[in-house]
């Protein structure tokens, strides 16, 4: 475990940056790399292909606070996720929103910035749910605290919830200040055999009842349900839902495998993953030649599907009013990407986002093309 | 200067030219009935909860529609003309407070529930919508609105998104800003944008979480969509008694470090207990030190079950007295004295001042044995509430406003519990906003690069800063003035950047 602040030396960067208009990439453990509208880095030449300066952050880690009383875990965002969830569950707490270390790696200032939350979401909250307070630098190469280290605070706009799920455009994170959750006392994974319809049947009916369900799947004619809280609870909504119990570590290495991709259905290559996440009554896409997997309790649907068929998945996910990323394009579709991988926006919101992106980032340096073109 | 005086002399009304051009222009958009101009009429919006401060507005508009609402909007951006938002005015910052040259845009009349999905666990709610009617609407259905302020009979649920606010239930539950999927706002230019959605995320940046508690700073709500929650099965409250702060800060710690998140869990000075007892005689103990009031909720095993170990940790904590509710009606009774703690106090004291500091939790003794100095220092008494479970604290100072000075009196002693709060690794406000009240410790809060970003984040919305100006965001020079941040201009950063 390792500690070191880099800070100064970042801002130096970004002050740099600014001053000579040079695009950055940041960068963290690279798990990620495949998201977005942005060409991956190469670390060991220092640029992109598209020739932005790399701004790594992985150097810059280490906790630095972290009380199991107070809830609250501060820790710089080059800390891999694997030793923020050790520490943790040394004192048998979690981070409530788990998100995924795709090929075991990742860092906490990755999870914020991706914004990318476990199977538990629905039940205990995404990343900026949790976060409470961060430190970073904007396009200025300013530092600048946001937010603080408790539940509940009013002062100012919230600029460090504003950093979650923004793909590092608006500033270089340095801290975060997470709130953190006791593990509960007992799991129980339940497995049912069923078809689709039945399942998002269950789901719709689970949903609007105080079941203690922390993560649900279907997939493969198989539905996953994890309960976790009190012995008592647990056990009498397993005799509710019914099914086979599994093993604890075949449970465990399955919702393990869900979260970050480990499942055959997310193999990498061909055809591209597609993530829609839409409500709950949402109607099932008819898309015979397309294999679907069902997570968050049927709220995020994943899809695979040849390259070139946005208009089969985007318009009808936004007619249900949801969104949907072209999550991993497949290697054919790499080199000449036309898709947006994220749902345009109207142009009122998007005008919007560009006012708070030269907000934060006046020269636009930072991590330019990422999440939209001109942002 | 008292904050009272402050504003008083930053006070211009409209010229009478202007005053006239706008209700003309305005007259054109709306019915007679929805423009109030005389000083009679726009009386009753002069001020918020935080009464003592008061200010007439220009005119005062309560629109009946979004087109409305837009058409008002697109006159005062090309007027040049401050609008300030309004919902139920139970705010306790200031936040609602008119601007003297500016319109007073009451919501009042957007008070539609338009649908609750009930499969989806949402309603879909006009923003002057009152809290608990949300959580009436939804009871037929078996679910709630969680966010419970102690003002839920009247506030409103675009004031609660405004102000971010709380509640006695937010520990397990969250704040308004954890369960609001969609906010619709109009912007200063009348354009109509919707943030967030019907789904766990959206596409683009998280601007559904900048609107929690922008303070009417940034758009003018005008529909909500909030998440609702199943009813849960069984609700028990225990009451522990305790001689010290101390083992009560540490029963809370001791709590939470068992794994377990109540409900809700507070907790009471001897001040305020006696002066909750006194007048809900709720059966407080009233030599104790510190009360603690913990709620358990779920399935009925796994109440029983949390609840038989929340009974030992506060016995190791050296609880010296401990009931639990035996039935619904004694639950009641522990919490209506908790939830009347502000009213109770106002019968003890003239006129009291409350507080709304936040701290981590560890500094809970330490920083109420500071307060119980400074109150001997400042000669005025003081009564604290305490949502423990989130570091929330609520200390209420009492004061006579017709005795000469003690206002001053008052407000110094708060601004020292503020700055203490931040000395300790806290916040200036938990629930309650900034508004025109904590201007001054927000200076002590934030450095000058970090209020020069809140203003760019808000030219990026409201480049004229026409929306309740003057709030929530101190200025430079007013850091300046109040003295606990020195700008000298030419230390500024980046003096060639153009700022707001």
């Amino acid at each position: 475990m390792t500690d070191q602040d880099i800070s100064p030396l970042l801002a130096e960067r970004v002050q740099s940056a600014c001053h000579q208009g040079t695009a950055l990439t940041i960068v963290g453990s690279g798990s990620k790399a495949f998201l977005g509208g942005q060409q991956s880095a190469d670390s060991a030449s220092g640029t992109t292909d598209h020739g932005a300066d790399v701004l790594d952050l992985v150097p810059h880690c280490g906790i630095l606070d972290y009380e199991p009383a107070e809830l609250v875990l501060t820790a710089r965002a080059g800390t891999p996720l694997a030793e923020i969830k050790q520490i943790l569950s040394a004192s048998g707490q979690m981070l409530p929103f788990d998100p995924p270390q795709f090929g075991g790696k990742g860092t906490l200032g990755g999870a914020i910035a991706s914004g990318l939350s476990g199977p538990a979401r629905p039940w205990q909250g995404a990343v900026r749910d949790a976060v409470l307070g961060v430190t970073l630098i904007n396009g200025q190469g300013e530092i600048l605290k946001f937010g603080g280290q408790v539940m509940k605070n009013v002062a100012g706009y919230d600029v460090s919830r504003l950093m979650a799920g923004a793909f590092g455009t608006l500033g270089v994170l340095l801290e975060i200040s997470i709130r953190v959750m006791p593990l509960p006392r007992v799991h129980q994974t339940q497995v049912v055999a069923t078809t689709t319809e039945q399942a998002l049947r269950w789901f719709a009916e689970w949903n609007q009842t105080a079941l203690p369900i922390t993560a649900a799947s279907f997939h493969d004619g198989q539905l996953h349900v994890r309960l976790a809280g009190a012995q008592s609870a647990v056990h009498k909504a397993a005799l509710r839902i019914g099914g086979d119990t599994l093993a604890e570590a075949t449970a465990s290495t399955y919702w393990q495998a869900l979260r970050d991709h480990q499942l055959e259905f997310f193999q990498p290559g061909e055809p591209d993953l597609w993530r829609t996440v839409v409500p709950l009554t949402a109607p099932v896409e008819a898309l015979p030649d397309a294999p679907q997997l069902f997570d968050w309790g049927g709220q995020q649907r994943w899809f695979r599907l040849p390259s070139g068929r946005e208009a089969d998945i985007r318009p009808q996910t936004t007619a249900a009013g949801g969104h949907a990323t072209l999550f991993r394009p497949s290697a054919q579709a790499t080199g000449a990407r036309q898709v947006s991988p994220f749902t345009p926006l109207p142009a009122p919101l998007h005008a919007l986002h560009q006012r708070i992106k030269i907000a934060l980032d006046p020269k636009g340096i930072f991590n330019a093309g990422r999440l939209f073109t001109e942002l | 200067m008292s904050i009272v005086a402050e504003l008083a002399a930053e006070s211009t009304p409209l010229s009478a030219e202007r005053l006239d051009v706008l209700i003309r222009r305005l007259r054109t958009v709306l019915p007679d009935a929805a423009l109030l101009t005389t000083t009679e009429a726009m009386k009753p919006f002069e001020c918020d909860g935080l009464s003592a401060i008061r200010r007439m507005p220009a005119v005062v508009a309560l629109p009946e529609s979004i087109d409305q609402i837009q058409a008002v909007l697109r006159i005062c951006a090309e007027l040049n003309v401050p609008v300030v938002a309004r919902g139920a005015g139970t705010g306790l910052s200031g936040g609602a407070l008119p601007s003297a040259d500016g319109l007073l845009l009451s919501l009042a009349k957007f008070k539609q529930i338009l649908h609750i999905d009930s499969v989806n666990r949402t309603a879909r709610v006009q923003p002057g919508v009152r809290n608990l009617a949300i959580s009436e609407a939804a009871a037929p259905y078996g679910l709630y609105y969680a966010p419970d302020p102690s003002s839920q009979i009247a506030c409103t649920i675009g004031g609660n998104v405004a102000e971010n606010s709380g509640g006695v239930h937010c520990l397990k539950y969250g704040l308004t800003v954890h369960n609001v999927l969609e906010v619709t706002f109009i912007t200063i230019d009348g354009e109509k944008i919707t943030v967030g959605g019907s789904t766990l995320d959206s596409s683009g940046y998280d601007i559904l979480a900048l609107m929690n508690g922008s303070e009417g700073m940034l758009g003018v709500m005008v529909e909500v969509l909030v998440r609702l929650l199943p009813v849960p099965e069984c609700a028990k409250v225990l009451m522990a008694a305790f001689d010290n702060l101390e083992s009560a800060g540490q029963a809370v710690a001791d709590i939470i470090a068992a794994g377990i998140i109540p409900a809700g869990l507070e907790m009471m000075d001897n001040n305020a207990i006696r002066a909750a007892e006194a007048f809900v005689h709720a059966g407080y103990p009233t030599e104790a030190a510190a009360i603690l009031l913990c709620e358990l909720d779920g399935t009925t095993e796994e109440v029983d079950e949390l609840l038989a170990e929340v009974e030992a940790v506060v016995q190791r904590a050296g609880a010296s007295g401990l009931w639990i509710a035996r039935d619904a009606e004694e639950r009641a009774r522990f919490w209506a004295g908790r939830k009347a703690a502000f009213s109770s106090v106002g019968r003890l004291s003239p006129d009291y001042y409350c507080m709304d500091g936040t701290i981590p939790r560890r500094m809970l003794a330490s920083v109420l044995t500071q307060i119980d100095d400074m109150s001997r220092e400042f000669g005025l008494k003081v009564a604290n509430v305490f949502h423990a479970g989130d570091g929330n604290l609520h200390p209420l100072i009492l004061f006579d406003a017709n005795k000469p000075g003690e206002l001053d009196q008052a407000e110094a002693f708060g601004e020292r519990i503020l700055t203490l709060c931040v000395a300790v690794g806290g916040s200036v406000t938990g629930e309650h906003g900034v508004g025109v009240e904590k201007l001054a410790p927000m200076c002590a809060q934030f450095k000058p690069q970090e209020l020069i970003q809140f203003y760019a984040l808000k030219a990026a919305f409201d480049p004229q800063g026409l929306l309740n100006p003057g709030k929530a965001v101190p200025t430079l020079q007013r850091c300046a003035e109040f003295g606990a941040m020195h700008v000298h201009h030419n230390h500024l950063p980046h003096p060639d950047l153009p700022r707001f």
